[in-house]
């Protein structure tokens, strides 16, 4: 199967529906296209494809698109969607499995803070046990190479405390980081 | 003289929130040969029943007018109320003041009462003049003709023979089983037909109360209800029956090959062929494809035959004979595609039937998925829906109701004999709206992975080896080009070919379409306008098995209830002529859509069959001498009633 328009040069790819089905452990094929999921999300204002395009997107197979869209990122994982959904397709664990795809295949997509947050977050956690404001304010700052905006803010915080300048002391950082070294394979 | 009482329903608030049923009483009580006029809350309940009774009972009355109600709701339960106090039950007439006056009306209180009052004063006067009459008794043969041996027929049939009465069943083609012997499985359950209909086919054969005519058609129909007669026209079959042994030699010999109409034509036959698994095993001569009969001197099968069973002289014979009802079972085709321009004459393009026979374990590939043109297994296979059907464009409006569930199905069977393939199905909307059948969709597309497409395709052309499908999927806005195997299109159901003629000779009526009407859609989906005709299976519209085989089952007990009365009785309220005053002219006669009427040509007037004549009353309107009138339905009524109804707006 090919799609013709412009915007998709991608052949339609089977094994991308079916892999996203079994990570995910749900059944996108139950999915009538009611649009409950598209119409409860709060963030559906601002995403390129709506929650019920997307599931339609995954089963026809059109990877490069649904990887590389916005929408993957934006979703909150609220799970108003999951809790409406009437055929019980879980919308937020095909988006959770769609981000670790992109993530793991490296696809750029349209939307790049997003993911830059998740990692820095990530990272700081791996590293002082426990989240540290500051520092991993300051590498995000790097990371994106936006250092002004939301300075005020930062200093304003800064002045009354709210961020404190010292990493946490964390009595469990090492099992921390042990969690960390065990889930790497399987990221 | 008659005295007149008069009985106002409230129907609880359907008549009387908006109409002022005492105003009503008050104002009919002093009418002109009214002795009696009340009104109450349910007058068919049995309490307002025996307050009818009482009130003919203490005053002696002698015509009634019921207000309430459509008649065709209550007018028989009142009727039986009057004849149970020993008055003529046409005495009593219905004033409709719901239907036609407090539900039109229900907003003007004012205007609903001076109807209510203007409708039942001309009831009044109607009944004033009604005469009283008695149902007329009908002779009943108790013999069934069912027309048609596909799964209606048969069911109709087995149904009305089960219940202990002569049927005769009239199929068309060689054998009985009709389109249900093609198929590959059924939904939702995918049993093989073989199961459900092989067994219907052989208890036809040999049942006791069941005279099959196969290789049959209806040649004339005359009568009415319990007394019909018809005549049977069973084709030639150049074979002669009773010495014919089955032996095989003619169809080895037999050189003329013809496309199986069994098969759709995926594969030959020769001229001189036995259906497989026919009912019953006899064969026959087509004379469009033997030699013989297109000017050659070929008589290969003569000669070989060892029992001396072909006769080439065979002419066709007309039986006739009396029954007392008569079921319509004369199934479906399909749409041809042709007359679509989309879909390219291609032999890897192929209608829903064709799949089902390569489906199908007895079919032309013995049920290994293999496409036409070059018995390949076909990797991706294309469904098209709705391909005719729901495009008024094509003179096919209506949905098929069928083409969903069987293209599931389909490709449900598709996948289950060619796992590593993809089907593909282009849609509108699905309709799966019976038991189980959501759910097999479902699962057609969780376990099958059947792709599920919602849009039409625009064009369908060879390109080389494959099938190009260029097409829409509407949920994602994208086009879509799919480079198939086989590509199956999901044909409309429409009206078996001579269904039309056929109605004709029934005179029955059939819609804009060819399908046969029934006599009321809701209630009275069976019957047909034409009294002791009844309609079974997709005759009269696209039906599944299960709605097919319930409205068999329905007609038939419909003519078992007929068949359960020692003798017919016909409705009295028909066309009577006054010899006197008709000239003869024949306008009645032409009019007449029951043709219940003729000319006595020795005394130049009109005679009505009164068992035929349904109370229509169109030769009463046609009559320019007012010869013909209807029975309680007179001119001089109905001019009364105009009168008094419309004095009170002048």
């Amino acid at each position: 199967m090919q799609f013709t328009s412009q915007q998709a040069q991608e052949i339609g790819n089977p094994t991308f529906a079916k892999s996203v089905k079994e990570i995910s452990g749900t059944t996108l094929d139950r999915c009538y296209q009611c649009l409950t999921c598209s119409l409860g999300c709060p963030v559906n204002f601002a995403m390129d494809y709506l929650p019920n395009q997307i599931i339609r997107m995954v089963q026809l197979g059109l990877k490069e698109q649904v990887l590389k869209s916005s929408t993957i990122w934006l979703c909150a994982t609220c799970e108003t969607c999951v809790a409406r959904c009437p055929n019980e397709v879980d919308v937020l664990r095909v988006m959770d499995t769609l981000r670790e795809m992109a993530l793991r295949e490296g696809v750029k997509g349209k939307e790049t803070i997003i993911p830059i947050f998740h990692e820095t977050f990530l990272g700081s956690i791996r590293q002082w046990g426990r989240q540290h404001e500051l520092s991993m304010l300051l590498l995000l700052k790097l990371k994106t190479r936006d250092i002004f905006s939301d300075l005020g803010l930062g200093v304003k915080m800064l002045l009354k405390g709210k961020l404190k300048l010292l990493p946490p002391g964390v009595k469990g950082s090492k099992d921390v980081k042990a969690i960390f070294e065990k889930t790497k394979g399987e990221m | 003289m008659k005295r007149i009482g008069v009985f106002v329903c409230h129907c609880g608030l359907n008549i009387a929130g908006s109409v002022a049923v005492a105003r009503v009483v008050e104002a009919i009580k002093d009418y002109p040969g009214v002795v009696h006029a009340e009104n109450y809350i349910y007058m068919c309940s049995d309490p307002g029943q025996d307050l009818v009774r009482k009130a003919i009972r203490e005053k002696s009355l002698n015509g009634i007018v019921m207000a309430n109600c459509s008649p065709f709701l209550h007018e028989r339960t009142f009727r039986n109320v009057v004849a149970s106090e020993g008055l003529n039950p046409y005495f009593c007439e219905i004033a409709n003041i719901r239907e036609h006056c407090s539900w039109p009306h229900a907003y003007d209180k004012e205007v609903a009462t001076k109807k209510a009052i203007a409708i039942i004063k001309a009831t009044v006067e109607k009944v004033r003049r009604n005469i009283s009459l008695t149902p007329m008794v009908v002779p009943l043969t108790k013999r069934a003709l069912v027309i048609g041996g596909g799964v209606a027929g048969m069911q109709a049939a087995l149904d009305i023979a089960n219940g202990g009465y002569e049927v005769l069943l009239v199929e068309r083609s060689p054998t009985i089983g009709g389109h249900a012997t093609q198929l590959s499985g059924t939904f939702p359950t995918l049993d093989r037909p073989p199961c459900l209909v092989a067994p219907k086919m052989a208890e036809v054969a040999n049942h006791p109360n069941i005279k099959l005519y196969t290789y049959a058609e209806i040649e004339e129909v005359s009568g009415y209800v319990g007394n019909f007669t018809v005549k049977i026209k069973r084709k030639p079959s150049y074979i002669e029956d009773e010495k014919c042994d089955l032996c095989g030699l003619c169809l080895e010999n037999c050189p003329a090959t013809f496309p199986a109409e069994f098969d759709r034509g995926l594969s030959q036959r020769k001229a001189l062929y036995l259906s497989p698994q026919a009912v019953p095993q006899k064969l026959v001569i087509d004379p469009r494809s033997c030699l013989h009969f297109n000017g050659d001197q070929c008589r290969a099968c003569e000669e070989v035959c060892p029992a001396k069973a072909i006769d080439f002289l065979q002419q066709e014979t007309i039986v006739e004979k009396k029954v007392g009802a008569i079921i319509v079972a004369t199934g479906y085709d399909l749409f041809p595609r042709e007359r679509i321009g989309e879909y390219a004459e291609d032999p890897d393009v192929i209608d829903g039937l064709q799949f089902e026979r390569i489906l199908s374990p007895s079919g032309p590939t013995g049920g290994e998925v293999r496409r036409p043109s070059d018995g390949k297994v076909p990797q991706e296979v294309v469904f098209i829906q709705c391909v005719g059907s729901r495009d008024p464009e094509h003179g096919v409006p209506y949905c098929s109701r069928v083409c969903c569930m069987y293209t599931a199905k389909q490709a449900v069977l598709y996948k289950r004999t060619v796992p590593q393939g993809q089907a593909y199905i282009f849609y509108m909307d699905i309709r799966s709206d019976a038991k189980g059948y959501e759910e097999f969709v479902q699962r057609a597309m969780e376990e099958d992975q059947v792709l599920y497409l919602r849009g039409r395709v625009s064009k369908v052309f060879r390109d080389g080896d494959k099938i190009k499908v260029w097409g829409v999927d509407t949920l994602s806005g994208k086009s879509i080009e799919i480079s198939a195997d086989l590509v199956i299109l999901a044909t409309a159901m429409v009206p078996s070919p001579g269904a039309k003629e056929l109605a004709r000779k029934l005179n029955i009526i059939f819609d804009q379409y060819g399908f046969l009407t029934e006599a009321h859609p809701k209630l009275r989906p069976v019957e047909t306008l034409t009294s002791g005709i009844y309609l079974a299976g997709t005759a009269q519209w696209p039906r599944d098995l299960p709605d097919t085989v319930s409205s068999a089952s329905g007609s038939a007990s419909k003519i078992l209830s007929l068949f359960s009365r020692k003798e017919l009785l016909h409705e009295p309220t028909i066309a009577s002529v006054d010899e006197e005053v008709c000239s003869g002219c024949g306008y009645c006669v032409s009019i007449c859509a029951y043709r219940a009427i003729e000319i006595d040509t020795k005394r130049r007037v009109a005679r009505v069959n009164e068992a035929v004549c349904e109370g229509c009353g169109a030769c009463a309107a046609t009559c320019p001498s007012g010869a013909m009138q209807h029975k309680n339905f007179t001119a001089r009524q109905f001019f009364e009633m105009i009168d008094v109804a419309t004095g009170a707006y002048v």
